[in-house]
């Protein structure tokens, strides 16, 4: 279907560009290409096959008549903290210094896009097209900024990264960080994102990450999303997985007005394994999109997605996992189960498995379910004395269990389960 | 301790209970024996608070409660207990989780401050260890991958946990082994006094023999047909319920 464009792009263009600051790091021929991108295609509505639940042109409308980009400076985010890892942080798509930890992490190198040399610099946006999609795009014209996080061949990083994205502003705003993540042959990381909104205004947060994981290496990725209702955001998440390589990434959304996710995985050699698990709580009118794409490329790989969702009020989820095995990458194992609870009967999920494989000798399975909570189980834990609300959340923490269940970093999961509890 | 008077229920258009008379008092023994379909089940949910069922008249008192204006969740914490004929499976939830969440939800209910951890965890230890449940099965999740017997046993672990008033046991013994009957039964005797009351809802008489009631009632199509001592049970599995069924259907015409 072809996209019906409206001028929204043109319009954010306008508004943005006399406060962007130059992005110094991508060729022009690049830039070009992403402006014209955006200047052909939009910003994506409903008419979009891939945005079909996900009216982005719409809500820019509605939300973000009047972007003043009234950045804030942020002073402090102790609160955020975790006791037990490295903090980064990253104000409205700029790299804080003074709020970040001090990198003392042997095998750990951070620089600046601008800092990089020639060579180095070819890594941005070598994994994420900016003719694939239009926040892509956006991003890559208007990023102004960004870091390159190295962590060195053979170097186990001795503990997590927190990157605690923060946006702020006092007026409607639209920030585009970025970065990129690689490890190198052997390297070992768990590198937490987490992303919060604070301040007046309403901020669209077009967030783009480009992850290498090298071979043998090993990347535990954690993406936690609270932005509020001022948040906005589309976060894209590029992937490329080399020999005998690890990625594994868990995505807890908990708040957000709009939250679109792109987590698109390649699974670019032999012998790899990736892993996605998400958990997402949506209430009022929130719409939280969870795309995701396992490119399996190469044979003998693995991967494994597990995806769910409590769904309240009027608020709306989706989960779109597309797995995709090419020609050669037999022997392919390749899982995907998509599990939903409706709360209210405003509340829609829209669940969607789609498998393209075109080699002969795989295993591929789904499985989606969405239901209501069981009454059954309810009346048995009233039986006992247990009141209807605290059943329902005693219910709803045992089915989202498996899922942070799977985040290994003790204060994350500790923080999680509290928040998650204090949501439903 | 309870009163039911005259209660009916019907879950849709059919009427199960027709008229349900039973007092008991603390200290007792009830139990409720019956044919297949007479609703001994249905009499056990009722009283439980399951919503499926529609009370059409009568009413129930509960320590001087009226009984069916409480949510379910009151009826247990004002000490009715339920243990299910068919214990319901919870994946995520452990047997601890619930069994702390449900305690302090009942003290909380009267009054009284949340159970310090070291005394509840002293509590589960003795209680598991009246009904001989694997202190593995205490820390797995409610119900989930239980043996039936295991599942009933688990029942009763619950109830001596929770200490209840008045605790209905629906069919506790079905598919229960000889052993697990012994195990069940112990526990019914152990915490069995001159405060609470038990109903004990059967088909056999097998159960009646270590749980030994006080009383025993026939239910047939939705009502208390004969009522008698412990010798009516043993009555009954003498001749059946054949003879009753005819009694009853006589009656009818």
């Amino acid at each position: 279907m072809i996209a019906e464009k409206s001028n929204t792009a043109q319009l954010i263009i306008d508004k943005i560009s006399s406060t962007a600051e130059k992005v110094d790091f991508i060729d022009n021929d690049r830039l070009s290409k992403a402006l014209l991108y955006l200047e052909n295609k939009g910003i994506p509505n409903n008419k979009h096959e891939d945005y079909k639940y996900c009216n982005i042109d719409g809500i820019f409308k509605k939300e973000f008549k009047n972007i003043e980009q009234k950045l804030n400076v942020v002073s402090d985010v102790a609160q955020y903290k975790l006791k037990d890892a490295l903090t980064l942080v990253v104000v409205n798509g700029n790299y804080s210094e003074s709020l970040s930890d001090k990198l003392i992490l042997k095998g750990l190198h951070l620089t600046a896009f601008s800092n990089l040399d020639k060579e180095e610099k070819k890594l941005i946006g070598s994994l994420a097209n900016v003719e694939s999609d239009a926040f892509i795009a956006l991003n890559t014209a208007f990023s102004g900024a960004g870091f390159h996080l190295k962590i060195e061949d053979n170097e186990q990083l001795q503990m997590p990264i927190h990157i605690l994205y923060v946006s702020s502003a006092n007026s409607e705003a639209l920030v585009n960080p970025r970065n990129v993540i690689e490890l190198g042959k052997n390297a070992e990381a768990t590198i937490i994102e987490e992303q919060i909104c604070i301040g007046t205004g309403k901020v669209f947060t077009n967030f783009l990450s480009e992850k290498f994981v090298g071979e043998n290496a090993k990347l535990t990725s954690y993406t936690f999303q609270n932005e509020g209702a001022n948040g906005f955001s589309v976060n894209t998440n590029q992937v490329t997985i080399n020999r005998y390589g690890k990625y594994d990434n868990t995505t807890v959304t908990l708040s957000g007005s709009l939250v679109r996710n792109n987590h698109n995985v390649v699974l670019a050699a032999q012998n790899c394994e990736a892993h996605l698990n998400g958990l997402f709580t949506t209430k009022n009118n929130q719409l939280v999109d969870n795309h995701t794409l396992m490119d399996h490329q190469m044979p003998n790989c693995e991967s494994n997605e597990l995806y769910k969702g409590i769904i309240n009020d009027k608020s709306t989820g989706v989960f779109n996992g597309k797995i995709y095995v090419r020609k050669d990458a037999q022997k392919t194992n390749a899982y995907q189960s998509s599990k939903n609870i409706l709360l209210s009967d405003d509340a829609t999920i829209n669940t969607k498995p789609q498998l393209e494989i075109y080699a002969d000798d795989v295993k591929c399975s789904h499985g989606t379910s969405t239901g209501k909570i069981d009454e059954v189980a309810v009346f048995y834990l009233n039986a006992r004395g247990i009141g209807r609300e605290s059943a329902k959340k005693l219910l709803l923490n045992a089915f989202a269990q498996e899922v942070i269940n799977k985040i290994e970093v003790d204060e994350l999961k500790d923080k999680i389960l509290n928040l998650f509890e204090n949501e439903l | 301790m309870i009163t039911i008077k005259n209660l009916h229920a019907s879950i849709g258009d059919k009427e199960i209970l027709k008229g349900i008379n039973l007092e008991i008092k603390a200290g007792e023994i009830h139990a409720i024996m019956g044919p297949n379909g007479s609703g001994k089940s249905t009499l056990a949910s009722v009283l439980a608070g399951r919503e499926d069922y529609e009370v059409t008249q009568g009413e129930v008192i509960f320590n001087g409660k009226n009984l069916l204006d409480l949510a379910a969740e009151d009826r247990a914490r004002e000490g009715l207990f339920l243990a299910f004929q068919y214990p319901v499976e919870i994946p995520g939830v452990s047997n601890i989780n619930f069994l702390k969440t449900a305690l302090n939800e009942i003290r909380a209910y009267h009054g009284q401050e949340e159970m310090p951890a070291k005394d509840f965890l002293a509590l589960v230890k003795e209680k598991q260890k009246l009904v001989e449940l694997d202190g593995k099965l205490t820390n797995r999740s409610v119900n989930e991958g239980f043996s039936g017997g295991e599942k009933k046993r688990n029942e009763i672990f619950q109830m001596a946990m929770l200490n209840p008033k008045l605790a209905v046991l629906d069919e506790t013994d079905s598919g229960l082994d000889i052993d697990a009957l012994r195990i069940v039964a112990t526990g019914v005797n152990a915490l069995k006094s001159k405060d609470n009351a038990f109903v004990v809802i059967t088909h056999y008489q097998r159960l009646l023999d270590y749980i030994v009631p006080d009383f025993v009632h026939i239910l047939y199509n939705g009502k208390i047909v004969r009522s008698g001592g412990k010798e009516l049970a043993l009555e009954l599995e003498a001749k059946g319920y054949d003879e009753i069924k005819k009694q009853f259907e006589s009656l009818e015409k």
